[in-house]
């Protein structure tokens, strides 16, 4: 059975592009047969952050205006040969496509795949219509900022409105240390105000940007701690439980003098 | 909660964020500006006036949620505090 999943979130920079790569990469090594598809018109970014910029020919328009076929479109990853690529075009705007159109494509895309991502443009124009147009379940990325979550809030209003119920939550960006001195919203604090059900928590994390540099998603690197984030996520996209991740390293007054003394030799 | 935070009366940034998001979510969510509330408000207020002298200063009028039986989880609600300074005498 295959599923289109949409990566969406409202405000810009809270890590749809991230989120897209990492789960579809993760979705691969779980050996499922995956698409991600950069819906990010004219601003593609997918490509870099996989590491396949050098590899475009066709693009998305061209599947869908007919100048090439799928096959010749899509872009094999360079680490799965399982996971494939779907860029945006640079150059044309977000109208250049219809939602009937990407409706058709994905339900063309279904009969090959096992997983459709699908990565979603910032704002609630006409590219997040276009982006949930095919879609089966929508995963909202958002961080613990004021302005993100009330752009998410926003953006599962519209959801609900495009049948597309029961969103769920990526909450991106966590800084433990933060949360612990009260300047920073805890998961609980957001999943209370946005009454969403939670898919996962990733933390703030250096490997994301160093991942992004290489263009190899952080969920293939075994000692990077959002990598280990986007595994669970992974996880229970394939329907198993595995508990949300503990983000503090050193808690516990017996962890702290332990790191004291180990500080200390 | 560490002790300094226990003793110190200054609410913690994330609970400043937590209480302005709920607010203005209220607010996105049945697609009421402050402005139609202020305008609101100042018809509340000439109604109210004609039958009764009221505290203007110490009136409170905003829009919150409520739980309902009917409909699934919390609604929108207008909630008015509004303290009365004395009755007018009116005219039947």
């Amino acid at each position: 059975m295959s599923e289109v999943i949409v990566i969406t979130s409202g405000k810009g920079g809270v890590g749809k592009t991230t989120t897209s790569a990492n789960l579809g990469t993760g979705l691969a090594m779980a050996g499922k047969k995956v698409v991600m598809i950069d819906a990010d018109i004219g601003l593609r970014n997918l490509d870099v952050i996989m590491g396949l910029e050098n590899r475009i020919v066709y693009d998305l328009i061209d599947v869908i205006e007919g100048n090439c076929r799928m096959k010749q479109a899509l872009i094999r990853d360079k680490r799965y040969d399982n996971l494939f690529l779907l860029p945006a075009a640079q150059t044309k705007d977000k109208d250049a496509v219809s939602p009937e159109q990407m409706n058709k494509l994905c339900e063309s895309l279904k009969e090959e795949y096992d997983y459709i991502i699908i990565d979603c443009p910032a704002g609630i124009e006409q590219g997040f219509k276009n982006a949930i147009a095919g879609a089966d379940r929508a995963v909202v990325v958002t961080t613990p900022e004021v302005s993100a979550v009330r752009d998410a809030d926003r953006i599962i209003g519209l959801l609900e409105a495009n049948e597309l119920k029961n969103p769920i939550l990526i909450l991106n960006r966590i800084r433990v240390d933060m949360v612990k001195r009260g300047d920073m919203m805890a998961m609980d604090d957001v999943t209370e105000i946005l009454a969403i059900d939670i898919l996962g928590i990733v933390p703030d994390d250096e490997s994301i940007v160093i991942s992004a540099n290489k263009g190899e998603p952080a969920v293939t690197d075994p000692s990077s701690k959002a990598g280990e984030a986007y595994r669970n996520i992974t996880q229970r996209v394939l329907g198993n439980n595995v508990p949300l991740m503990d983000l503090d390293v050193d808690k516990g007054l017996l962890n702290k003098i332990k790191k004291f003394f180990k500080n200390g030799n | 909660m560490d002790l300094f935070s226990f003793f110190s009366r200054k609410p913690s940034s994330k609970d400043v964020a937590k209480d302005r998001l709920k607010l203005v979510l209220i607010h996105d969510r049945v697609n009421c500006s402050t402005q139609v509330l202020e305008m609101l408000k100042t018809d509340i207020i000439r109604v109210i006036s004609n039958y009764m002298e009221i505290d203007e200063e110490e009136l409170d009028i905003q829009i919150t949620q409520t739980e309902t039986e009917s409909s699934n989880g919390s609604v929108p609600m207008l909630y008015a505090n509004i303290p009365i300074k004395s009755m007018r005498k009116v005219q039947m």
